[in-house]
């Protein structure tokens, strides 16, 4: 091949001018790092509320509210909650998790799917499905059993992703070590998914601590409903405020109790080279008493949801479908999900970016108001708020703006955590690669960086969007009069016990919230590389 | 005439010392390698020279151009310097023609005959042009990457260890090409490498920088002939390290008087030989021998091609180690004993 010698010209573009040196401005870090602070300020506000509200109410009146024999029951009763639901959510998600990841039991891959599908049937749905079906069901319980069901996915995706992850290699050495297969799962498997099991069990003790709908349709007394009925009754009085004191401590103490039992442990791979993908385990004569489980438990957590919704939805008749006002209610459910995932999308991008781009311990302290927030429940978020415009900022009470704030709040780490990953997986050298290309810094991130992070983008987007369209406590108390979407609507049908006439809306959030599960899904799976 | 003069460059992150104190300079049209183990401050000089970090304090200059000046620096995207990164760095949402036009301005009438033109200079498939990145193999990922950066028709490139992603075979035959492909247009071009026989094979002029510190600079042939320290020869290829006595004209060690440039220097010093310079051959008897260096081989290494031979030598009560390599036929075996003899001089290190 007779390859031609290119005459060198000198670019156009290359200036002919002498080049102006210039020191190296630090300007975009900095005015990044103020925005970010400005967040976690932001984020701050919640907190500072519970103490600025016990500060202002006094020892003897605080001490008062709080112990009290009320306040007692209530701590039994979420307490119970909590030791009650995890032990069968950790055993179920494990077994479910090794039979659709690591077993030959029948329809692994549809059964994975369907072990995940109850994401999208928010928490007070699911009650709501229940109480139709057996109308008697209510106390502790009935409780534990409806969240088991309701929020059993949330450890089964880590969990699962974990099984998946696992380099086998490190099972055939134990067993090459003369270790049974039941010694090898007991020593080697289960120690490994140890992050897995904490991260998902915090976040399912979180979620019944902040839960009100699932647990107020069954008559379950948490401090997140007591919060809610003294708030309906009096609105912002000491009562309620001391609860929200006492239910952010109960969310603090689980935060620590996770980082205690998670210790600064770390499962990584030693070693270079793409694992190999996982053998699954053949279970001979057993695969037919072996799918029963994931069948029951679809049954249980879809089967009977969508019983009891279609019984109602038939019963109705035509007469429930309210084109007026389910599309009102649509539209309204739309507008606060696109405005919350884009004001929380945005005001997540400088932490994302820094992290990325700047790590470092004010980076980390950031970053962890960023996160925080987000384990606060969304009455502490909404009582905060309203308090907050109540006394010092009267325009705002009861706005659009004011809801979006919280959404924020609540969802900030679910953006934080999308746009990191999407910006984390665009290497700086393509950035430099385009600004040696002649391209000006900003048009380097415009073009490639952000280019490529805008799938991650869209997705934290829609991950926050489908937690707006599910969201009913802070909407309920911060909403402005008259505010009606699909969530609120189902909410005031449902307490007028008409159960067919809140079925429609019942099935719209779930048409929503599908495409998250969907989405969830995938992405574990990404993440696992495959 | 010199393109790039690096002077007094240091840059330090916080007590971390990345350079200290670099001078280099490169001709025109010429190909230099910056070679040294990793953490040697190889790719901050680099990094520098591009304009993506700021040095604490020394020049740079292009052409007579200022580029930085301690902390005042000129924008990287104004310099003019091509940039190849270590695994190519392109744009995985733009194709094959996309990614060689990104530097070429929007709207210039030549664009599409300018991208074909450059594939054609590095050697690529005009198939390939509608290719995603991930579709093309390692060595048309890094040929796409020299097309897009020498669409800007840049007077100096600059090539970031960009072939150590490839296979042995293959990485080869892409220095070959990159090699002519610059000097066909001309280009000045720095490479980083921590591979010193890619350095050896590609540069005109290499630069061993260890510590922050430029080390030597020099011809391929000089560096390897006659590295200043013993690192610097250690690091260019295995070596033979003897204590000798430096003579006129000659030095007496283990192996005997060989021929050497002692200069002014007398008395004791160090010297190094390369394995290629000793050659074995089986031990005779006779008067002419027993001046003869003898040794007894300890062990032996085959490796194809060439081989691997530990002597044992005596000398002054101590026993010293040699390695020789010698082809792959007639080896002797552990234990026999041979004569060694040495060709060429001996290289005198500096101390």
């Amino acid at each position: 091949m007779s390859v031609q010698a290119q005459p060198l010209r000198a670019y156009a573009v290359i200036a002919t001018q002498p080049l102006r040196l210039r020191r190296v401005r630090q300007l975009a870090a900095k005015s990044l790092f103020g925005l970010a602070a400005l967040v976690s300020l932001v984020t701050l506000l919640p907190l500072g509320f519970i103490l600025w509200i016990t500060l202002q109410t006094g020892w003897e009146t605080a001490s008062a509210l709080i112990f009290r024999p009320r306040v007692g029951e209530l701590l039994v009763n979420t307490a119970l909650l909590e030791v009650l639901t995890l032990p069968p959510c950790i055993v179920l998600a494990v077994a479910l998790a090794w039979l659709t990841e690591r077993s030959d039991v029948p329809g692994a891959r549809l059964w994975s799917w369907l072990a995940v599908a109850p994401l999208a049937i928010p928490a007070f749905v699911q009650s709501y499905a229940w109480v139709g079906v057996a109308p008697g069901m209510h106390g502790l319980f009935a409780a534990v059993f409806v969240s088991v069901l309701a929020y059993l996915p949330f450890l089964y995706l880590p969990v699962a992703a974990q099984l998946r992850h696992l380099d086998p290699a490190m099972e055939d050495a134990a067993a090459s070590l003369g270790l049974a297969p039941w010694r090898v799962f007991l020593r080697v498997v289960l120690p490994q998914l140890r992050i897995a099991l904490c991260g998902g069990s915090l976040l399912i003790g979180l979620h019944l601590l902040a839960e009100y709908g699932l647990y107020a349709m069954i008559r379950f007394d948490t401090f997140t409903t007591a919060i809610v009925d003294q708030f309906q009754s009096s609105y912002n009085g000491p009562a309620a405020n001391m609860l929200a004191g006492v239910l952010v401590l109960s969310c603090l103490g689980l935060l620590g109790l996770e980082l205690l039992i998670r210790g600064d442990a770390r499962y990584a791979r030693v070693g270079s080279g793409a694992p190999r993908p996982a053998s699954r385990r053949s279970l001979g004569r057993a695969r037919g008493i072996a799918v029963l489980l994931p069948l029951t438990l679809s049954g249980l957590a879809l089967g009977v949801p969508a019983y009891a919704l279609g019984r109602w939805l038939i019963a109705g008749g035509s007469e429930i479908w309210q084109a007026r006002e389910l599309a009102a209610a649509f539209g309204e459910t739309l507008f606060y999900a696109v405005g919350g995932a884009l004001a929380t999308t945005l005001a997540a991008i400088p932490m994302a970016w820094l992290s990325v781009r700047a790590p470092g311990r004010l980076q980390r302290v950031l970053e962890g108001c960023h996160y925080y927030v987000g384990a606060l429940p969304g009455v502490v978020v909404a009582l905060a708020l309203v308090t907050i415009t109540v006394r010092v900022a009267l325009p705002l009470y009861q706005t659009v703006a004011t809801v979006l704030l919280a959404y924020g709040l609540m969802f900030l780490p679910r953006a934080l955590v999308g746009l990191r990953a999407g910006i984390a997986q665009v290497p700086v050298e393509l950035e430099r690669a385009a600004i040696a290309l002649g391209r000006r810094p900003v048009g380097a991130i415009l073009s490639v960086t952000m280019r490529l992070a805008a799938p991650g983008v869209a997705a934290c987007m829609a991950l926050v969007a489908m937690g707006v369209t599910t969201e009913l406590t802070a909407t309920l108390m911060l909403a402005p009069n008259g505010t009606r979407t699909l969530a609120t609507e189902f909410w005031a049908l449902t307490n007028e016990l008409d159960y067919a006439a809140a079925a429609p809306y019942a099935a719209l959030m779930i048409a929503l919230s599908l495409p998250l599960t969907a989405l969830l899904h995938a992405q574990s799976r990404r993440v696992a590389g495959q | 005439m010199s393109l790039l003069d690096v002077t007094g460059l240091s840059k330090r992150y916080g007590p971390q010392i990345a350079l200290e104190g670099v001078d280099l300079t490169v001709p025109a049209r010429s190909r230099t390698a910056i070679v040294g183990p990793s953490g040697s401050g190889k790719t901050t000089l680099l990094r520098i020279i591009a304009g993506f970090d700021a040095p604490d304090a020394g020049r740079v200059t292009l052409n007579g151009q200022v580029l930085a000046d301690g902390p005042l620096i000129a924008p990287a995207h104004l310099r003019g310097i091509g940039y190849v990164p270590q695994d190519g760095a392109l744009f995985p949402h733009l194709n094959v023609a996309e990614n060689i036009g990104f530097g070429i301005e929007a709207g210039d009438p030549e664009r599409d005959q300018r991208v074909s033109e450059l594939m054609e200079m590095v050697e690529l498939d005009r198939a390939m042009l509608r290719r995603r990145p991930h579709e093309l193999s390692g060595g048309q990922q890094q040929r796409v990457a020299l097309a897009r950066a020498l669409a800007r028709r840049p007077a100096l490139m600059l090539l970031d260890e960009p072939f150590s992603a490839l296979d042995t075979g293959l990485r080869e035959a892409v220095r070959k090409s990159v090699m002519r492909v610059l000097s066909q247009a001309g280009i000045t071009a720095i490479m980083v490498t921590h591979d010193q026989a890619e350095a050896l094979s590609f540069a005109d002029q290499v630069a061993v920088l260890r510590g922050g510190r430029l080390m030597q600079v020099g011809a391929p042939g000089v560096l390897y002939w006659q590295p200043k320290d013993r690192e610097t020869a250690l690091f260019l290829g295995d070596a033979t390290m003897l204590e000798a006595q430096l003579g006129e004209g000659f030095v007496d060690c283990a192996l005997g008087r060989i021929p050497a440039e002692t200069g002014a220097r007398r008395g004791p010093g160090e010297i190094m030989l390369r394995p290629e310079q000793i050659s074995l051959s089986p031990a005779a008897t006779g008067p002419q021998e027993t001046a003869a260096c003898h040794g007894e081989v300890e062990e032996v290494e085959f490796g194809g091609a060439l081989c691997a031979i530990t002597v044992g030598v005596g000398f002054e009560e101590a026993r010293i180690r040699v390695l020789v390599r010698s082809p792959g036929r007639d080896l002797p075996l552990p234990g026999a004993r041979v004569r060694l003899s040495v060709h060429g001089g001996a290289h005198i290190l500096e101390r």
